[in-house]
């Protein structure tokens, strides 16, 4: 998620991959971001070792994952859907992707999941160059996507390693009860740890796991307030593209590390720093003070473009000033903490609370209160190809929130990693028009020229 | 006269719209879009400056009225005809200068036979020019592309046949030199255009009738148009020769237009060449919300333009057509390509075409009702924009499912001049431009005459494509 620098151009390579933005890079970049840099290509070197060193690596999910717990038994986290991501940061899905389908998997099958297949084909390569290790564990926490299951019975097919399910019940009436609370207790406590023993041959320290979720919420404190810096206006942050960066750390391998509290103290103070000053986010074409529409932002990127993306924004004055995507690996903001006296049962708390295990109803409600508490003059729908979690209900939610808030909405198509689903002029032609839109609607009184209808004499 | 332009740059067509500070349309242009947009934009511009002296002069030529000139109407549409004329005979020229060059250019291809060939055909098509535009008949093309290619078929048919020459021989040089002349923009001196057309058609006329219509052309054509605001729209905006700031969504101009004929519109639907969109407006003709059709073009214009290829039939004569079928073939293909293929397959097993035809106007309506349903329903007024408005098949249908799915209190409106909604409501952004005094102009840089040769050099890999 975080490995391509702000304002860096992909590489090109596969088949079906598209070229990458072609922005100028940024001259400066913000000392958090080159720790984040320093702390992912750690990762990644541990990883090439771990066999050699003696760690047991368990390939697991975003929403929902158990990191403390991986941490608390010194195991090492891959993300397969951070992976995919990476690669269409990189250019690289389009082949991947074409590999995965010559294997025979169907055009509609989720790209993250052909994307990932088609890495571990063709050799496994991870994000900084060095081949990934073969997982000693499967971890499966499912929190609301069918196709998880899917991917990972794929993935056991190749690896034939042991799968742990972690089955977390869906919020279907928004709400979570002691009865789903202590159903997925029951599960760590019988399933998951005991798997977790016998493949690390070590025993859970509680105590460790406790320290862990104390760090956890200390680097949770800080993001919330980066999230919430967005009501400033202008915003220091953009809480979409920039946003996808901050949360690199703390989705992925990092949360309960000493790295994680470092990196998202380092981010805040940038942040207040900017805050002080006036000044807004970096972005691909530089900083962006000059912000004419705030938007709220639902549904995750298109990676593939994600610089393009961007630019279509920035070039239009437009800011991300929250988005659901940044909360898919935990709703900090709506008051969740990771809380070290109480190890499992937070641990189920967060699974429970994950944005892909809330009914719609409860992900309008989370909408409505971003357009309002950010002042939002607008909000976009980027309804992705691959994802059936996100995608489904969504012009539902559109129209809800008109309602509600009064702030149109936008509604953009495009996919997670699948390059031929990017359809740069369709998309800039309708954010154009969206947001030509508002600004009529502020103009507001548009001096009607004449009601009556027109008269055209016929040409010669 | 003082105006402000809207230009709306098509896939297929551009068109341009003059109003006056009041808001009035005053004039009208329409041109195909062809391979360079700067001169599509300049010539639909021209265009509309004529069509707005020609709508001053039919306001003059009342003036003759009871004075000897017979019929004014006819009048009017006599000189409208002449000009059109006129300005055929220039580029028919251009047309057979380039040719000229490009024969002159291609080596053994261009034999002496076939050089003598080609001044036969050019011969014939300046000779039968006059009873085309004056004999009374409507064309199926205003577009010098259009009138002149068929010219030249027709006539270089019949020239082979009589001299014993191969078909093919004669017509590559016309694919080759009409894509430069169609994209040379050439200068329009309206008055000596005009003045030499009154003079073709006053034949007969009494001399003081004479006196005085030369006398009307010549004021009117002389009549200083001042351009003082524009605003532009189109497919693909960020290619077009606009600057940025009088750059506007087509979205917003469509909804804006088809306000401005019916203000009590509150839905849009527009199917043009390349896409379809539903858009929701205000009582102000503000967009409030819209739909677009993505990643696939089946259910636009071209979908139909594809199935008359298929039909070896002419755009315009699908909806007729369709217009005559007893029953609805269902049509399952939402893929403009399957959706062919589906409709070889019921040729074979019996259908007849009309009952195809109408049941592929059938599938591309439904698109566009799913659309209109995605972008918050139909409301009324529901205005339905775009070049396949034109088709009545496809307006038929439209008002049988909007019937169906929203009950008959809908009023549907379509324009005939429903094509120009988007360059009208880039008319009404300009206006608002020169009120607020952000007023932009179109500036039209004139093509690189050595950019244009370089293309046209001779190739002789493939006859057939020029």
């Amino acid at each position: 998620m975080s490995l391509v620098t702000i304002g860096s151009k992909p590489n090109k390579g596969g088949v079906a991959a598209t070229e990458g933005s072609t922005v100028t890079v940024p001259v400066t970049k913000d000392a958090s971001q080159q720790r984040q840099k320093r702390m992912i290509a750690n990762h990644f070197d541990r990883l090439s070792t771990a066999k050699e060193d003696g760690k047991k690596v368990a390939y697991t999910f975003v929403p929902g994952n158990l990191t403390e717990l991986m941490g608390a038994f010194e195991m090492l986290p891959v993300l397969p859907e951070i992976n995919a991501l990476q690669s269409g940061m990189r250019g690289k899905s389009g082949a991947y992707i074409s590999e995965a389908e010559r294997g025979g998997h169907s055009e509609d099958v989720c790209s993250y999941v052909k994307c990932d297949i088609g890495m571990l084909r063709t050799g496994n390569v991870g994000p900084t160059g060095k081949t990934l290790p073969k997982p000693d564990l499967l971890l499966l926490s499912y929190t609301g996507c069918f196709t998880f299951m899917k991917w990972f019975e794929l993935l056991k097919a190749e690896y034939d390693c042991p799968v742990v399910m972690l089955h977390v019940p869906y919020q279907a009436d928004g709400q979570i009860t002691p009865e789903m609370r202590q159903y997925v207790v029951d599960q760590l406590k019988s399933d998951v740890i005991p798997q977790m023993e016998q493949i690390t041959g070590r025993k859970l320290d509680l105590d460790k796991l406790s320290e862990q979720l104390g760090r956890s919420r200390r680097a949770e404190d800080a993001l919330v307030k980066v999230w919430e810096s967005a009501q400033n206006k202008p915003s220091p942050i953009d809480g979409y593209f920039g946003g996808v960066y901050y949360i690199g750390p703390i989705f992925s391998a990092f949360r309960g590390s000493e790295d994680a509290v470092a990196y998202y103290e380092e981010l805040l103070a940038e942040v207040d720093e900017r805050i002080k000053t006036g000044e807004g986010p970096m972005t691909p074409a530089g900083v962006m003070n000059n912000q004419k529409y705030r938007l709220v932002v639902e549904g995750p990127p298109s990676w593939t473009h994600f610089n393009e993306f961007w630019n279509m924004f920035s070039n239009e004055g437009a800011i991300a000033v929250a988005s659901t995507y940044t909360r898919v690996g935990g709703l900090y903001d709506q008051g969740f903490r990771h809380d070290p006296q109480d190890p499992l049962g937070t641990l189920a708390d967060y699974c429970l609370g994950c944005y892909t295990n809330r009914s719609l109803p409860s992900r309008i409600d989370l909408l409505e209160k971003y357009i309002k508490s950010y002042s939002a003059d607008g909000f976009l729908i980027n309804s992705v190809k691959s994802c059936n979690s996100f995608s489904a209900g969504q012009l539902m939610i559109l129209r809800e929130l008109e309602k509600r808030t009064g702030v149109p909405g936008a509604f953009v198509e495009s996919d997670l990693v699948d390059p031929r689903y990017f359809g740069k002029a369709n998309i800039e032609n309708r954010l154009q028009s969206y947001l030509q839109m508002l600004e009529a609607r502020r103009l507001g009184n548009i001096a009607s020229s004449g009601s009556s209808p027109a008269v055209i004499g016929s040409a010669p | 006269m003082r105006v402000c332009v809207g230009v709306d740059l098509g896939s297929t067509t551009t068109k341009a719209i003059l109003i006056d500070e009041g808001g009035q349309i005053v004039g009208k242009g329409i041109t195909n879009s062809r391979s360079n947009y700067e001169v599509a934009s300049a010539v639909a511009r021209d265009e509309a400056v004529t069509s707005a002296r020609f709508n001053l002069l039919a306001r003059k030529l009342e003036a003759l009225r009871g004075e000897g000139s017979g019929d004014i109407h006819a009048l009017d549409e006599k000189l409208r005809s002449a000009f059109r004329l006129e300005l055929y005979v220039d580029e028919l020229a251009a047309l057979r200068q380039r040719v000229t060059e490009v024969v002159a250019a291609s080596g053994p291809r261009g034999s002496a036979q076939v050089k003598d060939a080609l001044v036969g055909i050019f011969d014939r098509m300046e000779h039968d020019a006059p009873a085309m535009f004056l004999g009374g008949d409507a064309r199926k093309s205003d577009f010098f592309r259009d009138i002149a290619g068929a010219a030249f078929m027709h006539a270089a048919e019949k020239l082979a046949g009589e001299r014993a020459m191969r078909f093919e021989d004669l017509t590559w040089p016309f694919d080759r030199a009409i894509l430069d002349v169609e994209t040379e923009l050439r200068e329009l001196d309206f008055a000596a255009t005009l003045g030499r057309a009154a003079r073709r058609i006053a034949g007969g006329m009494p001399e003081v009738a004479k006196k005085r219509l030369f006398d009307i052309v010549d004021s009117v054509g002389t009549e200083p148009i001042d351009e003082i605001a524009f605003s532009g729209t189109g497919y693909g905006r960020q290619t077009l020769p606009f600057p940025k700031a009088a750059v506007r969504s087509e979205i917003l101009c469509h909804g804006r237009g088809a306000h401005r004929y019916f203000p009590g519109t509150r839905t849009v639907l527009d199917i043009g060449g390349q896409d379809t969109k539903a858009i929701q407006v205000d009582d102000k003709g503000v967009v409030t919300t819209f739909q677009m059709n993505d990643r696939c073009a089946a259910g636009c214009g071209r979908y139909l333009g594809y199935i008359a290829d298929e039909l070896n039939l002419g755009l315009h004569e699908l909806g007729p057509l369709a217009m005559k079928s007893c029953k609805s073939v269902r049509i399952n293909s939402t893929c403009t390509v399957f959706a062919g293929a589906e409709l070889r397959e019921r040729l074979s097993l019996g259908e007849e075409r009309e009952d195809i035809l109408a049941g592929l106007h059938k599938a591309i309506m439904l698109r566009a009702m799913s659309l209109l349903a995605r972008s918050g329903g139909v409301k009324s007024e529901l205005t339905f924009t775009g070049g396949v408005c034109k088709n009545e098949m496809a307006t038929k249908v439209l008002r049988e499912l909007v019937d169906e799915n929203y009950g008959n209190e809908i009023t549907l409106n379509v324009h005939p001049d429903s094509i120009f909604m988007g360059a009208l409501g880039a008319a009404l952004y300009a206006l608002d431009d020169l009120k607020a005094g952000k007023a932009s102009l179109l500036v039209v840089k004139r093509p690189d005459k050595k950019a244009l040769k370089s293309f046209a050099q001779p190739d002789d890999s493939c006859a057939s494509c020029g």
